[in-house]
């Protein structure tokens, strides 16, 4: 680890302010991505500004139609809260499946939207919910900000604040874990809302840890949960593995194959 | 058996500092006026060294000497030595090429270490290192065993065709002309994957000289701390033994991956002396990976020969086995010595030929890891029954039952070499199958099946070679070194003990175990008896522990020097209690007068031994210590059962493991806590083996499973709660405490009963053999009979 300023901002203005005055400088909240390349001497950032800590980026609170999550709140917050378990249990579900208990007590939601790992499991949340993401300067639908492998619509200096999930009729999310890291080898989230709140459709179907430019819908799919919302909706889709990673954990056909059977899986867990 | 005594289950004693965070491992020490050693690795596999600038490091902040090969072999120090010659079957040595401390002309794998940066602070001498310029010409990576023996490019110049050895053992001629009058041959190509071993600890050496005396201290992570003195003394500093001192305190594992004597040992003790300061050193986990030894990675093709009764009746099998970039200490013997001899298993077979091909690769240096040999061959025997048991239309265990060796037929000479003392394996065989429910699989099966999962039931009949070794043996057999144990028995005066043991607890539990063989040996407390070992400085010179031979070779010299003091104790006692020696018994504690009540306790007569004022000093020597050495008649057998089942999720091929159950003799036992413990080990290693672990190297060399990220280790989630009965068994014939050890029996027994399983659950798809480790995908390629893509 090179050595490096650290910053602990006492509000988000505060940590923007900070952010502009520093070349170089890194937000940090869990860092459970950040510290690792540190230690590995992989990045060099001039200063940490470390967010964690403030308040107007924690919590969990039910708003109308949404959960709205705070960008430091941890994955554990996440999988034990009430309200998203009341509400979208899926969702608690998901973020109870992230690395393990540690990982889970320091990694956060807006960390890891902002690093937007295609193997990480909240994109596919995002995008399966049809989720919004809003910073200091403005909000973004989840369709729009996931942009590629590691790289989001975020503009230089930005900060998420939270994160806003529309409440579904019905949810469902199904791993397939890379054995190593565990993180996903392929992970789908469905989910199914009346009223069309959706910006496209009711029935959405995202896929992470298998995309060559990280998490993606299956239109196909959506379209045939849209009529029949149970998993032989899904089970005769094979999504093209053209633009699949194809690695030694897991070659790109056979990430289709694991595409069929998660969605299958989550459209199943969804329905129970 | 008493509480504490032998074959009670003591919980272990060092466990409580363990617990507590109270351990010293060696990075717990830190020496005055100590300075921090990175060493700068190879980024590629292979290449020459055109140059290398460290003149920039020289002057970076906090920097106080950077070395190069050159710098070490001006010094005149030697290479690191390989402790084991084997001969090739046309009578030429092995290629023995040296290796050097810091590399020297070429780099020859991804993290071989170049450049030594020696600063004030860690973070000082990793800076420096970025300022070192290393001109490297790349030569083509050696990688691909089969490709590396076709010629090309050369590891080293020694080898040009990259052969290392080439040995055989057994009849090959009455072995062919069995193949060729067999009823059937079972043929298999199979792959012993590589390992990382992977011990908790990392590695840590901290070298310190003192000009003074002109002695050396090397503090390391080491499983045999006298080998590595004689290693490192003789062949490499020139140092001679009474000047160096090894320490190896609490260690966190080693797997085998500590035995060897390691570059950076020789370096900070080297540059120890050059600067005339300590110099520390402190492998990270990425460095582990790439500089620890690793284990297994063998390539064999196996053919198996039965009659028409379907009796074993010759067993053929050529394996090509991978050395790595240079050869570490043991790395020879492992494919040779402990694997063609144990290709007989618990089988009659009458005629038994192999060959090996040892080669060399642009890889990191393999060597023992875990069960040492005797997993391969295990695999190789144990997957092959199976699977002949599959072709023939017969019950994998009831192939095995009729083709043991009859307990009547020990001591049994086996046509490779070894001649097993004793055994019984039906008991084992029958015992696993209880444990499993053998009888009621096939219900299981079609229960599964209803649920669309596929079921599969695979059996595994080891045996291993343990208490390593009868030196007159291996040294006809080309080890460099005599493998016997030592013991010294200190009794206190006031009655306490310390034991001083060559062997080296590193996770096996010895404080625990030997302190319970002195309990029970001597009648006395086991909190009055502590077990001393790893510093050369305090004990009596031994080999350490490796290859399961604590108990069997360590716990021999513990048992003797015992023996030793409890005469000399009768001695006393006959002269305090007015009687002949030769009427004098030993019991719980006391020396008694045969026939009369007149006793004298255990701890007066240590008393008496150091105040000898009523003592028979014309005839004996005050004080009691007792030291002994032993070395071994044979090696050890233990033998066992295992039976894995699985389930199989056809969809995405993934297996989880439904039930394990475990039979073992290990002879006699002296904490069977301590021994299922350490099957349970074992048997996570073994299914880490089948299942996930793999090292895996790309076309140019370069380590892709470098972290945790990409190489799957076995965790608790993986694996079920195991049934394990070790049985009475039958005591070794040879040492005084009818022990064979139970260090490496899971991860030599797993594999092969996994693999079984899960080649038991695909039969339906035709498929008859999944090479390890068993991926999901790889499964589910077998099934879905789709080839895999080039991965990227």
């Amino acid at each position: 680890m090179y050595n490096f300023d650290y910053v602990r901002p006492s509000s988000v203005s505060d940590a923007a302010q900070a952010l502009s005055n520093n070349t170089d400088a890194s937000l940090v909240a869990g860092g459970h991505t950040l510290i690792p390349t540190l230690k590995q001497r992989l990045a060099q950032p001039s200063a940490l500004i470390d967010i964690s800590q403030l308040a107007e980026l924690k919590g969990i609170r039910s708003d109308g139609g949404n959960i709205v999550i705070g960008a430091a709140t941890t994955h554990a917050e996440v999988a034990g809260s009430a309200d998203v378990k009341a509400a979208i249990p899926a969702l608690a579900e998901l973020a109870n499946g992230i690395g393990d208990r540690q990982v889970r007590h320091r990694g956060t939601i807006g960390g890891s939207v902002a690093n937007n790992d295609p193997s990480a499991d909240y994109p596919a949340a995002l995008l399966g919910l049809g989720a919004s993401v809003v910073t200091n300067r403005g909000r973004y639908d989840a369709d729009s900000f996931f942009t590629g492998l590691f790289s989001t619509a975020l503009h230089p200096g930005e900060i998420i604040t939270a994160v806003h999930f529309p409440i579904p009729d019905k949810a469902g999310y199904a791993k397939f874990e890379q054995r190593a890291s565990r993180y996903c080898l392929v992970s789908v989230f469905v989910a199914q809302k009346s009223g069309g709140i959706f910006s496209s459709g009711e029935t959405r179907v995202a896929v992470s840890g298998a995309g060559q430019n990280g998490v993606f819908r299956v239109a196909e799919m959506e379209q045939a949960l849209q009529g029949n919302f149970s998993p032989s909706g899904v089970s005769g889709i094979k999504v093209s593995s053209a633009n699949l990673m194809n690695d030694m954990h897991g070659a790109a056909d056979y990430r289709a194959a694991l595409i069929t059977a998660m969605a299958e899986r989550a459209v199943g867990a969804a329905s129970a | 058996m008493t509480a504490q005594g032998i074959g009670a289950a003591v919980k272990r004693r060092e466990d409580f500092r363990f617990i507590k965070g109270d351990g010293k491992y060696t990075d717990d020490i830190n020496l005055p006026n100590q300075t921090y050693c990175y060493f700068l690795r190879s980024p590629v596999a292979h290449a020459a060294i055109r140059n290398i600038d460290i003149s920039a490091a020289q002057s970076a902040p906090g920097v106080v000497a950077v070395f190069t090969g050159a710098d070490v072999d001006a010094s005149g120090a030697g290479g690191v030595p390989c402790g084991w010659l084997v001969t090739s079957r046309d009578g030429n040595p092995m290629k023995e090429p040296k290796h050097p401390i810091l590399a020297v002309g070429k780099v020859r794998h991804v993290g071989d270490p170049v450049v030594a940066v020696i600063a004030e602070t860690l973070e000082q001498a990793r800076n420096a290192s970025e300022l070192v310029q290393m001109d490297l010409d790349e030569l083509p990576a050696v990688v691909n065993m089969k490709s590396a023996l076709q010629g090309g490019s050369s590891v080293h110049e020694e080898a040009a065709d990259n052969l290392c050895f080439d040995w055989e053992l057994g009849d090959q001629a009455a072995t062919d002309a069995a193949l060729a009058g067999a009823a059937h041959v079972t043929k298999l190509d199979l792959v012993n994957n590589r390992l990382i071993p992977n011990a908790m600890e990392p590695r840590v050496a901290i070298g310190q000289y003192a000009p003074g005396t002109e002695d050396y201290t090397l503090y390391t992570t080491s499983q045999n701390p006298h080998v590595i003195r004689l290693l490192m003394g003789a062949f490499v500093l020139s140092i001679p033994e009474h000047k160096l001192r090894v320490y190896a305190p609490d260690v966190g594992g080693g797997f085998g991956s500590k035995i060897y004597h390691y570059a950076e040992e020789a370096l900070v003790t080297w540059a120890s002396k050059h600067i005339r300061r300590p110099v520390k050193w402190t492998s990270d986990r990425s460095e582990a990976f790439m500089s620890d030894a690793h284990g297994r990675d063998h390539l064999s093709h196996v053919e198996m020969a039965f009659d028409a009764d379907n009796r074993i009746i010759a067993l053929k099998c050529e394996t090509l086995a991978n050395m790595g970039a240079y050869l570490s200490t043991f790395a020879p013997c492992i494919p040779t010595w402990l694997h063609g001899t144990l290709l007989a298993g618990q089988y009659v077979t009458p005629a038994i030929y192999t060959n090996v091909k040892a080669v060399f690769t642009n890889t990191v240096p393999v060597d023992a890891y875990r069960g040492a040999g005797r997993p391969e061959a295990t695999y190789i025997l144990e997957r092959t029954i199976s699977k002949a048991a599959q072709e023939l239309g017969v019950d994998q265990a009831e192939l095995r039952r009729k083709n043991f060796i009859q307990p009547n037929q020990f001591p049994y000479q086996t046509p490779v070499a070894v001649v097993y003392d004793t055994g019984d394996y039906e008991p084992a065989l029958n015992k696993a199958m209880e444990l499993a429910d053998y009888a009621a699989f096939e219900q299981r099966r079609a229960e599964a099946k209803s649920r669309g999962k596929l079921r599969g039931i695979g059996v595994a009949s080891y045996i291993e070679a343990c208490g390593i070794a009868p030196s007159s043996l291996v040294g006809a057999l080309g080890a460099r070194a005599g493998l016997y144990e030592a013991a010294t028995v200190r009794v206190n005066p006031t009655g306490s003990v310390s034991v001083l043991t060559g062997s080296h607890s590193h996770g096996q539990g010895h404080e625990t175990t030997f302190a319970q063989v002195v309990a029970d040996k001597l009648g006395i407390d086991i909190g009055n008896v502590d077990i001393v070992h790893g510093d050369t400085d305090k004990i009596p010179f031994g080999m350490g522990t490796y290859g399961s031979r604590s108990i069997a070779v360590g716990g021999s010299a513990l048992v003797n020097a015992l023996d030793k003091v409890i005469e000399k104790g009768k001695k006393i006692a006959a002269h305090l209690l007015e009687a002949s020696a030769d009427d004098i018994e030993f019991a719980n504690g006391a020396y008694t007068v045969k026939g009369t009540d007149k006793s004298k306790a255990f701890g007066d007569i240590a008393l008496t031994a150091y105040v000898p004022h009523q003592y028979p000093i014309e005839t004996l020597e005050p004080g009691l210590e007792e030291t002994a050495f032993y070395d071994p008649k044979n090696f050890t057998y233990p033998a066992g059962t295992y039976i894995c089942e699985v389930e199989i999720d056809p969809q995405t091929g993934s297996t989880q493991i439904v039930s394990f159950s475990a039979a073992d003799d290990f002879g006699n036992v002296i904490n069977p806590m301590i021994v299922e413990g350490q099957v349970h080990g074992g048997v996570v290693q073994g299914v880490g083996q089948a299942l996930m672990e793999n090292a895996v190297y790309d076309d140019n060399g370069q380590l892709l499973t470098g972290s945790y990220m990409d190489y799957t280790m076995p965790r608790a989630d993986d694996v079920p709660s195991f049934k394990v009965a070790t049985l009475a068994g039958t005591p070794c014939t040879h040492n005084p405490l009818g022990v064979k050890g139970c260090g490496e029996a899971g991860a030599i027994g797993a594999p092969p009963a996994v693999i079984n399983a899960i080649v038991d659950a695909l039969k339906e798809y035709g498929i008859d053999h999944i090479d390890m480790p068993a991926t999901p995908e790889k499964i589910w390629r077998a099934i879905n009979a789709q080839p895999r893509m080039a991965a990227e």
